[in-house]
C-alpha cells in the first residue's frame, strides 16, 4: 500500500519491517502458525493426552481382561481372537478425543470470534482449512501410531501369560498399529470437516459421534442377512477395517483393510471439501 | 486509502448496509461515526473480506481484500475486541497471528513493548480487563506495520488515560501518512480525534465531511426559555421564531436574538423564568443528524409493532 500514501506526505520509514520474498510459500507460514496456535492452548494438551492414555490404558485394560477369562471362552470365540486388533481395542477411547480435538480447533475460532482475525490475516480461506487439516492430521498420526504401537507391545504382553500374543511380525499385525494411528488421524480430520461446517462446537461433536457410534448400533436392527451389506459401508466399520476385527466393528463380512480404509479417507474428503466450500462462500 | 462504492449488504431481510460510497484518505483520521447498529461493523467486515457484499464493491489500496496476500503488511485491523481466543497468552496469539503472514517474531515484542503489554504478555488473554483487550487488538493491527489501519470503536472501556494514549497513537499513526479509519458512537470522542467524518445510520451515508466543518454545522444555536406563561410560545410564532416546546414546556427558539426575545416578554408582561443562548452539544447534533436513521428507537406504545 506505499503506493496509496498520499504524495504529499512522507511514506512510514520502515527500517526493520521487509514483506517476505514473493516465493516463500505462503502455506508454510499458514501451517507454521496452525502449529503455534495448537501448542498455546492447554485443551490440546489435554485432548492429545486423552487419545493416548484412551488407546495405550483402555486396550491394555481389554487385553488383560481377555486372558483372565479366556478359560471359559467358545472354543467359537476363541477361533474368532484377533490378538493384534484385540491389543488395539482402546482405539474407541481414543477416536473420542481425537475427534473432539478436531472439532474444538475449528468450532473454537467460531465461538472465540478469533475466526475473523484468522481470516482476516489470510483471506485464502482453503489454504488455512488446508493449513489446520495438515498441522492437525500430522500431529493425530503421530499420537495415534505411537499410541498404538505402545498398546499393542502392551497388550502382547499381557496375553502372552496365557500363550495368546502374536509378534510385530506375524502377518497384518503391523498394518493393524499402524492403521489405528492412520485410522485416528482421519477420524480427527472427519471431526475437524465437521467443526468447519457446522461452527458450533456441541453440534459438531453430536454429529461426530453419532455418525461413528451411533448410526453402527442403529444398523443392527437389521435382520442380519442384510445387515453386513450395509454395515461393512459406513464409516466406522470401513475405516475399522484396518484395524482388524474388533468388538466394534458388527459386520460379519468387513472389506478388506486398505478398500475399507480408502472408503472412510473419502468420506472424509467429501466432507472437508463441502467444509472447504462452505468456507470460501459464507461469511465470516 | 479505502474506496467503497455503493456498498450494499442484506443479511437476510435486513438491509445492514445501503449504497455506501465514500473514500477514507491517507494522513488523517477519519472517524467512522454512527449510532449502535447504523452498519459501522458490517462495512468493516466488508473491507476486510470477511463478508460478501450483496452488491457494490470495496477496496483496500486499490485492491479488493479477498485478493490480497500477507495482507497485514498493508492493513492492520482491530475487529470487537472478542475475536481472540480467551485460552491463549497475548505472546501466543500475536505470534500466530504473526507468524500466518510472514512477519518476524521480534517483532511481536516490539508491539507487546508499543501498547504497554509486556508485563502480561505471557498471561491468557480470557483473564484481560477490557482496557488489556483493546490493547492488544491495537498491538495486532500494528504488527505488519501496515499503510491502513482500521479500528472498530477502539477506546470502549478504555480508561481517560487510554483514551489520550489512543488518540495520541491514532494522530501520529496519521501524521506518518497512513489511512487510519476509526469507528466510534460517540461523537464527542470522534471530535477530538478524527480530521475527518464519515457518519451513517441504520445503513446509509449521512455525512462524509471534514470535523470542523461538522462541528459548525452542528453547533447552531438556539434560545431556551422558561416561562409558566403559556401564550409566550404563539407569540414568538406571530413574530416569526421558530419554536419548539419540549415535554416539561421549555421552549428552543430559533429564529431570533436573544435581546428580541426578553424585549418581547416585557413589552407583554410576560413573566420568564429562564432565557439563555444554548448551543447544541456535538453530542446533540449527532442525534439530531441520526434521529431518523436509527433502528431501535425506543417506543413505549405500540406493543403489536413490537411483538
Amino acid at each position: 500500500m506505499t503506493v496509496s500514501t498520499s504524495a504529499t506526505r512522507p511514506a512510514p520509514a520502515r527500517p526493520s519491517l521487509r514483506r517476505p520474498d514473493k516465493f516463500r510459500p505462503l502455506f508454510l507460514d499458514l501451517a507454521h502458525s496452525e502449529w503455534i496456535k495448537l501448542w498455546t492452548v492447554r485443551s490440546t494438551y489435554w485432548t492429545l493426552l486423552v487419545t493416548a492414555l484412551g488407546v495405550v490404558a483402555a486396550g491394555a485394560a481389554l487385553s488383560g481382561a481377555y486372558a483372565k477369562h479366556y478359560q471359559g471362552l467358545s472354543a467359537a470365540a476363541k477361533a474368532a481372537f484377533d490378538p493384534a486388533a484385540y491389543s488395539l481395542s482402546g482405539f474407541f477411547i481414543g477416536q473420542l478425543a481425537i475427534g473432539t480435538l478436531g472439532v474444538v480447533i475449528i468450532t473454537s475460532e467460531y465461538t472465540t470470534g478469533s475466526i475473523r482475525t484468522t481470516l482476516a490475516a489470510a483471506p485464502q480461506r482453503g489454504m488455512v482449512l488446508a493449513a489446520k487439516a495438515t498441522v492437525f492430521s500430522v500431529i493425530a498420526a503421530v499420537i495415534g501410531i505411537v499410541s498404538s504401537f505402545c498398546a499393542f507391545f502392551l497388550g502382547q504382553t499381557l496375553l502372552a501369560n496365557k500363550g495368546l500374543e502374536t509378534h510385530i511380525g506375524a502377518p497384518g499385525a503391523l498394518r493393524s498399529v499402524i492403521g489405528t494411528g492412520l485410522y485416528l488421524a482421519v477420524v480427527g480430520l472427519l471431526a475437524l470437516g465437521l467443526g468447519a461446517l457446522i461452527r458450533r462446537t456441541a453440534g459438531a461433536i453430536a454429529v461426530f459421534v453419532g455418525l461413528l457410534l451411533v448410526v453402527p448400533v442403529f444398523f443392527q436392527a437389521l435382520p442380519a442377512a442384510s445387515q453386513s451389506a450395509i454395515t461393512k459401508f459406513l464409516p466406522s466399520d470401513a475405516g475399522q477395517a484396518l484395524i482388524g476385527r474388533t468388538k466394534f466393528a458388527p459386520s460379519s463380512s468387513l472389506l478388506s483393510p486398505w478398500v475399507g480404509f480408502a472408503v472412510f479417507c473419502a468420506y472424509t474428503a467429501v466432507v472437508l471439501i463441502v467444509a472447504f466450500i462452505a468456507l470460501s462462500r459464507r461469511d465470516s | 486509502m479505502i474506496e467503497a462504492r455503493g456498498l450494499t449488504k442484506k443479511y437476510g431481510a435486513t438491509v445492514a448496509v445501503r449504497d455506501l460510497t465514500f473514500d477514507v484518505m491517507p494522513g488523517r483520521v477519519t472517524g467512522f461515526l454512527g449510532p449502535n447498529g447504523a452498519g459501522k461493523t458490517t462495512t468493516m467486515r466488508l473491507t476486510l473480506g470477511l463478508d460478501s457484499p450483496s452488491a457494490g464493491r470495496v477496496r483496500v489500496g486499490g485492491r479488493p481484500y479477498r485478493g490480497m496476500r500477507r495482507p497485514l503488511f498493508d492493513v492492520g485491523a482491530m475487529l470487537e475486541s472478542a475475536a481472540i481466543h480467551p485460552g491463549r497468552s497475548a505472546r501466543g496469539h500475536l505470534l500466530a497471528l504473526a507468524q500466518s503472514n510472514g512477519i518476524p517474531h521480534r517483532r511481536v515484542d516490539d508491539v507487546l513493548g508499543l501498547t504497554g503489554l509486556d508485563s502480561v504478555a505471557r498471561v491468557r488473554v480470557g483473564v484481560f480487563s477490557l482496557g488489556m483487550t483493546q490493547r492488544l487488538g491495537i498491538a495486532a493491527a500494528m504488527l505488519g506495520d501496515p499503510a491502513v489501519l482500521l479500528l472498530d470503536e477502539p477506546v470502549n472501556g478504555l480508561d481517560p488515560e487510554g483514551v489520550a494514549w489512543i488518540r495520541q497513537l491514532l494522530r501520529s499513526l496519521a501524521a506518518e501518512g497512513r489511512t487510519v479509519f476509526v469507528s466510534s458512537h460517540l461523537m464527542t470522542e470522534m471530535a477530538q480525534t478524527a480530521d475527518h467524518l464519515i457518519v451513517i445510520g441504520r445503513g446509509q451515508l449521512i455525512a462524509d465531511t471534514s470535523t470542523e466543518e461538522f462541528v459548525r454545522q452542528g453547533s447552531a444555536g438556539y434560545i431556551q426559555v422558561r416561562s409558566p406563561d403559556d401564550r409566550f410560545a404563539q407569540l414568538l410564532r406571530q413574530h416569526g421564531a421558530t419554536v419548539t416546546v419540549g415535554d416539561d414546556g421549555t421552549l428552543a427558539v430559533t429564529g431570533m436574538i436573544i435581546a428580541t426575545v426578553g424585549e418581547l416578554a416585557a413589552h407583554h408582561g410576560i413573566v420568564l423564568h429562564e432565557l439563555v443562548a444554548k448551543r447544541a452539544s456535538l453530542e446533540e447534533a449527532f442525534m439530531e443528524l441520526t434521529k431518523n436513521a436509527i433502528d431501535y428507537q425506543p417506543r413505549v406504545a405500540d406493543p403489536e409493532k413490537r411483538a
